[in-house]
């Protein structure tokens, strides 16, 4: 039987989604909330509003509407959706993903950044 | 709660101030201070304004939460004279961060109530001195972690290592409370900040 791809662009594809399903499965919610209460604890709460807004539900909604807290011009007008994406660009640099943010807080290692967004997906139940 | 407030300890309390800038806040902003004068109008100057007021804001609330604690009863001594000394600390980190906001032209976020706080950090649960360790130990660790992980963001390299000073400071008072909850030591170094 003739494949469809030649044997070694086969091979990378495999490996390609391997590495993708891998980076899904490698992301750990629960060392992630360990870091988000010590990283992002500080200024956030999953269901209330300090010096950022609260991040129960953040997963999947865009930008800037976290009821009754009062966002920057920035995020308000930003048409970002939080999703793995654009939270992991958000928390590498928030100024250079939304200018104008009031954030400013990085994450620099992305197993870190993948776990804090796991946890936050599980929070927002999605 | 407020049932609990003792007036002669919330005076106490309220009496340190903020009209006058502190010897700490001015030793904090030494060298600080020519080069915020001289990045007036620097495109970066806004953003670290915004940086600097985000820190405000968790002084703030810092130092509310150390007066809901104070007010409590639930703080016995010497916990309370500690945790009265850590807000002083917060308050001369207050005071520092208006003055350097001011300086870069920027307008200080106000603070919220002590209600406020009291019930984004749901303080009604707060029934025994162990609760408010944890409280304040949690707020300690992740205020050093914020100073910590906005430090690459600031534009003004002078400000990045007051915010580095900011963090021993939260750190130190971890530690304290740490030792008080008779937490064990982090098994790893590194344990603050990524």
């Amino acid at each position: 039987m003739r494949m469809a791809l030649p044997p070694l662009a086969m091979i990378w594809a495999m490996l390609a989604l391997a590495a993708a399903v891998d980076t899904a499965a490698a992301a750990d919610a629960a060392r992630g909330q360990e870091l988000y209460e010590s990283r992002c604890g500080g200024c956030h709460s999953l269901d209330a509003n300090r010096i950022g807004p609260a991040h129960r539900g953040v997963y999947g909604r865009k930008a800037g509407l976290a009821p009754n807290f009062s966002y920057s011009t920035a995020v308000r007008n930003a048409t970002v959706v939080w999703e793995e994406k654009t939270l992991d660009a958000w928390l590498t640099n928030p100024q250079a993903l939304i200018p104008g943010q009031r954030m400013n807080f990085r994450v620099a290692l992305p197993e870190d950044r993948a776990d804090i967004i796991a946890y936050l997906r599980q929070q927002s139940g999605k | 709660m407020a049932q609990m407030i003792n007036l002669r300890r919330r005076g106490l309390l309220r009496g340190s101030g903020i009209t006058v800038l502190s010897a700490s806040a001015v030793a904090l902003l030494a060298g600080c201070e020519k080069m915020a004068v001289a990045q007036s109008g620097n495109g970066s100057t806004a953003n670290d304004v915004g940086i600097l007021n985000t820190a405000l804001a968790l002084e703030n609330e810092a130092i509310s939460a150390y007066q809901l604690g104070a007010q409590s009863g639930l703080l016995q001594k010497p916990v309370l004279e500690v945790a009265v000394s850590f807000q002083t600390h917060h308050k001369e980190h207050r005071d520092a961060l208006i003055a350097t906001i001011r300086k870069l032209g920027g307008t200080p976020v106000p603070a919220k109530s002590d209600a406020e706080v009291a019930q984004a950090l749901n303080a009604s649960m707060l029934k025994t001195q162990t609760d408010v360790l944890r409280l304040a130990q949690r707020l300690e660790k992740g205020a050093a972690n914020a100073y910590i992980g906005v430090i690459p963001s600031f534009g003004d390299r002078g400000l990045a290592q007051v915010s580095a000073r900011l963090a021993a400071d939260e750190t130190m008072h971890w530690t304290v409370l740490s030792q008080a909850l008779k937490d064990p030591l982090p098994a790893k170094a590194l344990s603050f900040g990524a």
